[in-house]
Parts: C-alpha cells; sequence; structure tokens
C-alpha cells in the first residue's frame, strides 16, 4: 500500500495498527512528487529534510498526530518561503506561523509543501501563477481550477494526503471541483486569517482540500475557533463536526434549497445532469427539494469584482519594497522605488485588478462603484437569509462547465470571471460552501471530474458535512459518467 | 460613467506601466467596467452597506503593550532587501 493515496482517517488507521509509520507517509508523498510533480506543478517547493525530522518526532496520540499536509503559497509557515506565486516576494522566508500552521502543528501534523497558485490568489485557473504553470491530475492539458490550484492538484494526484487553501470567490471549491477532491470555505470568521497574506479581507477564508468529507471535517475541528490575533475571527463555540457525518442516513428529511437561477442558460448539459442525478439520488435516499430564489445572482460577479479589487488595491499596497520583497535595482529616489519595484514585481492579473480597485475607490467614483456595491451586497445577504427560511442547503453547480484547456481563456479576463458566478455568493454574504464530486464528464478522450455544491447559513457547517457526506456515501461519484 | 484614466490611476497605485500596458489595460478594464455598470440597474435607496459579510470584529483588549507577542527585531529585518544596523535602508528622502 502507498501511503499516499490515503485519506487522513485511513493514514491514521495504518498508523494505529503499526503498518505505516510517519517517515513512510512523508517519504511516500516525496515519491509521488517526485514522479508526477516535474509535469504538474503543484508544488512550488517541498522541504523534504524537515517534513523527516518532524515525521520521526511525531506524536502519535494527537488528532493529526504524524499527518502531513501541504501548504498554498500564502500562508506563513515559519522558517519556509510564503511567495504568493509571485516575483515580487522572491526569497522572501516567513518570519512566523499563520494561527491555522500553529494549530495543525499543536494538533500534531506536519506541514509539507508549497503549493502553487494563482499570483496572489487572483485568478480561477492557476493561469496566473508568476511561477510555474499548474496543470490538471485528470488531464495536464486542462487548467486545475484557481486560485488554489495546486493544492487541488497535489490531492487529486495523491501527491499529498490533503491540503489548504484560500477561498475569495471560490479558490477552494472551484479547484476542488475541476480537480475530484472536497474543497471547505467555512463561514466568514469561522478560521483565523492570522498569517494568511491578505487578498480582499472582507472576502477571503482559508479552508481544507481533502480526498474525502469526513477528513474535511476533521480538519476543520483543528482548524476553527477563535484567535486574538484576528479581530474578525469569530468566537462561537466550535461544534463537533464529525457528528454530523451520518452517511446515507443523514440525509433523512434534509431540505435541499435549489435556486432556480443555478440551472439557468449556459449551464453546460453534462453538469447540469450530473448535478440534477446527484440530487435525485439524495431524494430517493429520503432528502427534500425545495425551489428557492436568489434573485440577485446576476449581479455578484460585478459586485465582487468591485469589492474585492478595491481591498486588493489596499492590501497589496504593502508591497512597496522597503520592508520585504523585491526591491528595483538603483532607484532614484523613493517615488521611483515604489514605482518600478511594483511594475517589475507583480504580473499582469494583479495589476489589472490594482488598477481596477484604486480607481473604484478613487475621489469621484466611491460612491457610484464601491459605495453601490456593498448596498448591492447587502440585497444577496438577503436573498440567502431568505432562501435559509425554507432550506438546510442550497445545492447546486461549482461552475458552469468543466475544467477548461491552458490558454482558452487568455484574452478575455471577464470571460473567466463571470464563470465564477456560483461561488461568489458564499463568499459576499459570508456563508460556509463545500464542494464534492459528483461524476464525470467526457470530453476529448479525457473525463473530467463536475463538483457539486453545497451553501448553509452561516455557521452552518453541521448541515454541509450532513448533507456532502450523503452523497459521498450513497455511491461511487466516478461511475457517474455524461458525455 | 466617467472614462477610466489608466495612467492617472496608475500613478494612484505606485506602478509604473509601460505603454504597451497602458492600452492593454485600457481596453480590457473599459470591457469589465461596461459589465459592472450592471449595478446602475438597481434601485439600492435606503439599503445599507454591507462592510463585511458577518457583524465580526469588536474584540477589543485592554490597551497595554504586549512585547512577547511582538515579532522581534531581527525577525522583523529579516526579509529586508537594504538594512543598515538595524533598520530598513530606503533611498535619501530628506535633501
Amino acid at each position: 500500500m502507498d501511503p499516499s493515496t490515503l485519506t487522513i482517517s485511513q493514514l491514521r488507521a495504518a498508523y494505529g495498527d503499526g503498518s505505516v509509520t510517519p517517515a513512510d507517509a512523508v517519504r511516500s508523498i516525496l515519491a509521488a512528487a517526485d514522479a508526477r510533480d516535474a509535469e504538474l506543478g503543484g508544488y512550488l517547493s517541498l522541504d523534504g529534510e524537515t517534513a523527516l525530522a518532524a515525521a520521526e518526532a511525531a506524536d502519535l496520540s494527537l488528532p493529526l498526530g504524524g499527518v502531513p499536509i501541504a501548504i498554498k503559497d500564502n500562508l506563513h509557515v515559519k522558517g519556509q518561503p510564503c511567495g504568493c506565486a509571485s516575483k515580487i516576494l522572491t526569497g522572501y522566508v516567513a518570519p512566523y506561523d499563520a494561527t491555522v500552521i500553529a494549530r495543525l502543528r499543536a494538533a500534531g501534523a506536519i506541514p509539507l509543501g508549497r503549493t502553487n497558485m494563482d499570483e496572489f490568489a487572483m485568478g480561477s485557473s492557476c493561469e496566473n501563477s508568476a511561477i510555474r504553470p499548474c496543470r490538471n491530475a485528470w488531464d495536464p492539458e486542462r487548467v486545475p481550477g484557481g486560485s488554489s490550484g495546486g493544492s487541488a492538484t497535489v490531492v487529486a494526484a495523491d501527491e499529498a494526503i490533503a491540503a489548504l487553501g484560500s477561498d475569495t470567490g471560490g479558490s477552494v471549491r472551484q479547484p476542488a471541483g475541476h480537480s475530484g477532491c472536497v474543497g471547505l470555505k467555512p463561514t466568514y470568521g469561522r478560521v483565523s486569517r492570522f498569517g494568511l497574506v491578505a487578498f480582499a479581507s472582507s472576502l477571503d477564508q482559508i479552508g481544507p482540500l481533502t480526498k474525502s468529507v469526513e477528513d474535511s471535517a476533521t480538519l476543520l475541528q483543528v482548524l476553527a475557533g477563535a484567535d486574538e490575533r484576528d479581530s474578525t475571527c469569530l468566537d462561537a463555540p466550535v461544534p463537533d463536526y464529525r457528528a454530523s457525518l451520518r452517511g446515507t442516513a443523514g440525509l433523512q428529511g434534509l431540505r435541499i434549497g435549489l435556486p432556480k437561477e443555478f440551472f439557468g442558460d449556459g449551464l453546460d448539459s453534462r453538469v447540469r445532469g450530473l448535478v440534477e442525478q446527484a440530487i435525485d439520488r439524495m431524494k430517493s435516499l429520503g432528502a427534500e427539494t425545495v425551489e428557492v430564489s436568489l434573485p440577485h445572482t446576476d449581479y455578484g460577479v460585478a459586485t465582487y469584482y468591485i469589492i474585492a479589487t478595491a481591498e486588493a488595491s489596499s492590501n497589496l499596497a504593502r508591497f512597496d519594497g522597503i520592508r520585504y520583497g523585491h526591491r528595483t535595482a538603483q532607484p532614484v529616489d523613493l517615488l521611483d522605488l515604489y514605482r518600478r519595484s511594483r511594475e517589475e514585481g507583480f504580473g499582469p492579473e494583479v495589476k489589472r485588478r490594482i488598477i481596477l480597485g484604486t480607481y473604484v475607490l478613487s475621489s469621484g467614483y466611491y460612491d457610484a462603484y464601491y459605495l453601490r456595491a456593498q448596498k448591492v451586497r447587502t440585497l444577496i445577504r438577503n436573498d440567502f437569509d431568505k432562501a435559509f427560511a425554507h432550506c438546510d442547503v442550497i445545492a447546486g453547480p461549482v461552475t458552469p462547465t468543466p475544467a477548461f484547456r491552458i490558454g482558452d481563456n487568455d484574452a478575455d479576463p471577464l470571460a473567466l470571471y463571470l464563470a465564477d458566478l456560483f461561488t461568489l455568493p458564499a463568499n459576499l454574504a459570508g456563508l460556509p460552501g463545500i464542494s464534492v464530486p459528483c461524476g464525470l464528464a467526457t470530453e476529448g478522450g479525457s473525463k473530467l471530474p463536475v463538483g457539486l455544491q453545497f451553501l448553509a447559513k452561516p455557521l452552518g457547517e453541521p448541515d454541509l458535512f450532513r448533507a456532502a457526506h450523503g452523497w459521498e456515501q450513497s455511491g461511487h461519484w466516478q461511475e457517474s459518467v455524461l458525455g | 460613467m466617467p472614462e477610466l484614466n489608466v495612467r492617472y490611476v496608475a500613478d494612484l497605485a505606485r506602478l509604473a506601466l509601460s505603454e504597451a500596458e497602458v492600452a492593454l489595460y485600457q481596453e480590457q478594464l473599459s470591457h469589465i467596467l461596461s459589465h459592472v455598470d450592471k449595478l446602475t440597474e438597481l434601485n439600492v435607496d435606503g439599503i445599507e452597506p454591507s462592510a463585511h459579510a458577518l457583524p465580526a470584529g469588536g474584540a477589543l483588549r485592554p490597551d497595554e503593550a504586549r512585547p512577547e507577542r511582538c515579532l522581534g527585531q531581527e525577525a522583523t529585518l529579516s526579509n529586508a532587501p537594504q538594512r543598515w544596523q538595524d533598520q530598513f535602508r530606503v533611498p535619501k528622502v530628506v535633501e
């Protein structure tokens, strides 16, 4: 048995019966990465030596004792590079641990590897990595999704047991959907962001990418909870998430809301078919469906790209070549240092968003763009409040289509933004969301995973796990294939 | 909506764009803004803006120094592009 192919639960069981050691697991992951990652590009770096030393010292009595976890390149792991897949952070070494890393370590886990991403988490395809391309584990000609594309690829390719990502507009759920793994975006404030390089502070959340729903619950159990180092982190009790993993029995009486706006024109017929088949099966196992409406869905993309870019332009002002990161050679004065360091360090998508964000915040445009977008955000939240009066979870697709070919959307950034319409609302409304694989779409000889998304009300993660686990345990998702 | 002047906004954002970048972003961002203008279709009179999705925060603590929670001088300076003694070094600002 190759330990890299296991889930967290399976690996822990193998440690328990002595058939595998943490050092075996780390070596197995390094070997898998050695075999596949030159092609797939899921990792930006892998510090095997540090991980092996940690594996030798692992305390198996802890909940995640000896479990290696891959980490997205925007999370601080003390002593490791933290580059956000950007040239502006070349050579930057994290001087401290993010709270999520400290929590993983306290639970016995071993951070292993820096995963590839869209630069500063801006993108939905991983094509904006300034360091190296990242490919889909199911079809290397296609994108893995993004921005946590590397995390999805290493989990899907069994180059990792599980990974952490961050989700600002779908960046955990969407690559999980495209890559056939489970991706969770917790409620806004459920998980501390201390040590996450900020993109859009009112939207960012950290979440796990895993091979099973059970692993997702196991990781959230460790990651969730108040943190005095993040003032937006909620001081709400952390429930026993594993208690909501009830298999198909949990589907009995589950009320699933189906927003008609998530099943409109423009949805790929295979995606529609696979999502509908999954919901039908859940119904046959005792779930009920309710039609709900989210009438402002169509305004989500515009609202998101104003708020997210505005916040990004402010957050990324810190990359000025003074305290860390790239500094231009021989600046003539301070202003020249700022301007050229940023020009040389940032890639095209990041610059595009900084300019848009600076514009919508600039004098004379603030009310027309930013303030208006914040008001529409209220309308989007209100839609969800009304919908959740009638259902426990909302279900729908993660993306309108399966993963596209690398390079297909290069010329038109807006087309790519518009494909985020099903994932953005959860970030705008602060809701938790989970993406679970629901089948395979065949295309040109490839089989491409399709994701099913569940959304719940704030702090409704137990409802998400109940629904997602019920679906996952109802059969083998790879057996649902549509061409 | 008045036209976006990419060069002017890039100056505000401290980005020394090339002419080719200015032309590219001018075209792409005009396209994106034409989609964003969709928001003017909605009547938002009397709607409260949401700065955050959820009413988080307000987590205040007593205003006391806690040096043991600080990063420390060496770690803070560890990524400095240029350093002089215990300071970040920058080009001369005052003549």
